[in-house]
């Protein structure tokens, strides 16, 4: 899988959780701009985690901030897998 | 501190900058919350003062006798006259305080006794008691889960482990609440070569719930992972001798650690780990909540080995406790409360609020009318709910239950929630 589908998979899981139908763009970001409480954070992980049969530890997830940055991280961590 | 440097007399003038950040800046949202809410001329639910405490079930609040539901002294043993005895004595014998960690001059007998009274409750070849039970979740935790290893924990997990699992630097993975699927999906995933660290509760505290241990546990080895149960909340009141969840569920022999606490059943304060590692003595050089902080008063140790050895006959207290927990339970759904679980599962019944304002509203009411319960409101609470937690204790008589309904009842339609 290459980026621009793992892009089109995670923007479709996303969907459901965003429930204001903000515009997602490679900046979007998780806290502010979805305003994703921590409990929807991790159902949002769960779905992409069983997606693409990966781990996103918390350690990880802090990291990201971003969309784009959260579409690098699974793509890196589906190739590796 | 460095000693020995002479200052000079007169100090410079200290100058703020313009451009200084104010690091409390961070706390305005929470503050703005909290004055908003007391702004309504409502109390304030988290700053009572306890005035007199007359027995664990019951104690002087703003002038007024009030039944304590909401204090998690489940066993009632803070007021046994031979705990409080043991105490006594040791506070002549041994004085008011060890003033010194564990590994230096703080092991006074009283300690070993503690210990040897865990080992004999437990049947297990290795206890070692801290100074609180976040302690010893934080101490064991990120001692034995460090860089490279993977912790898979349930996402309700009290605060205690969470900060345990920051401190170790692990790879954290949560799993949805008792969700045995969502776990095992997750441990599959993980490199078969990792040390792996599951953590479990087997009472959740904010909904009184408990963990599907049996299969859980059985999951967590199929995969490898050593695991920790906190029984904090069962401790001397669920299984057939009140070592907890794992004993009722029969897994007590393949967990690896037990984490407790001296601050609920046992009726002080404390906490521990106990083990049948072979290696476990080592933690006490190498896990720094154990050793970077002095060790209990010699009073607290004596009062908790006491309750703990009595703890260990107390199968009589353990079925009133049920049947307290059972009569709360029905008689708050047949009022029509909204409650955390289906079936009472622990000594814990969460009643389900609104919203805050209700909540505190509802809180306010029944401290009123005399009854303290345990207020619990997010981030501390799972989905962001409001919670009138009650804790039963083995002491509240079928009475003082009946009389508890009535507080809720009459409280209730006063706030019109039912």
């Amino acid at each position: 899988m290459d980026r621009a589908q793992v892009d089109a998979k995670i923007r479709e899981l996303a969907e459901p959780f965003n429930k204001k139908g903000v515009t997602i763009t490679e900046e979007t970001t998780f806290q502010n701009d979805l305003e994703f409480d921590s409990l929807t954070v991790m159902d949002f992980v769960a779905e992409i985690e069983d997606e693409f049969d990966i781990i996103i530890s918390m350690n990880q997830q802090a990291e990201i901030e971003n969309y784009g940055q959260l579409v690098d991280a699974v793509n890196k961590l589906q190739a590796d897998a | 501190m460095s000693e020995g440097i002479s200052q000079p007399d007169q100090r410079e003038p200290i100058e703020a900058h313009a451009g200084d950040k104010d690091l409390f800046s961070k706390f305005d949202d929470i503050i703005a919350l909290r004055e908003g809410l007391l702004a309504t001329g409502q109390t304030d639910p988290f700053n009572l003062v306890m005035e007199k405490v007359l027995s664990p079930t019951r104690a002087i609040c703003n002038g007024r006798e009030t039944i304590l539901l909401g204090t998690y002294n489940y066993m009632g043993m803070t007021f046994d006259p031979d705990v409080v005895e043991a105490g006594k004595q040791a506070l002549a014998d041994f004085g008011t305080g060890t003033t010194g960690s564990r590994v230096l001059n703080g092991t006074y007998q009283g300690h070993k006794e503690c210990e040897e009274a865990l080992r004999d409750f437990y049947e297990m070849d290795h206890a070692m008691v801290f100074s609180t039970g976040y302690q010893a979740n934080l101490g064991i935790i990120s001692t034995i889960a460090g860089k490279g290893d993977y912790i898979i924990l349930d996402i309700d997990s009290h605060a205690s482990i969470w900060d345990g699992c920051a401190m170790g630097n692990a790879e954290v993975v949560p799993f949805k609440h008792n969700d045995i699927e969502a776990m095992e999906k997750r441990l599959k995933r993980i490199p078969e070569d990792a040390g792996k660290l599951v953590i479990l509760e087997g009472v959740y505290s904010m909904l009184g719930d408990v963990a599907p241990l049996k299969e859980m546990v059985a999951v967590a080895k199929k995969y490898g992972a050593m695991v920790l149960v906190d029984e904090a909340h069962s401790m001397g009141f669920i299984g057939d001798n009140g070592r907890g969840v794992v004993e009722d569920a029969g897994v007590i022999d393949d967990v690896d650690f037990i984490i407790g606490t001296f601050s609920k059943s046992v009726g002080t304060v404390g906490g521990f780990c106990v083990s049948n590692h072979p290696k476990f003595e080592i933690m006490r050089l190498v896990c720094r909540p154990y050793v970077f902080t002095a060790s209990l008063p010699p009073s607290v140790v004596a009062t908790a080995a006491t309750s703990i050895r009595k703890l260990m006959h107390g199968s009589n207290k353990r079925a009133h406790l049920w049947e307290n927990s059972k009569n709360l339970h029905k008689g708050l759904r047949d009022l029509g409360f909204k409650l955390g679980t289906e079936e009472p599962q622990s000594a814990i019944i969460a009643v389900i609020m609104p919203d805050l304002q209700q909540g505190a509203a509802m809180w306010e009411a029944l401290i009123k009318n005399g009854l303290y319960v345990n207020l619990a409101r997010p981030p501390a609470t799972p989905a962001n709910m409001t919670l009138l937690r009650c804790s039963l204790c083995a002491e509240h008589s079928e009475e003082e239950v009946a009389q508890i309904l009535d507080i809720f009842e009459k409280s209730g339609k006063e706030i019109g929630i039912i």
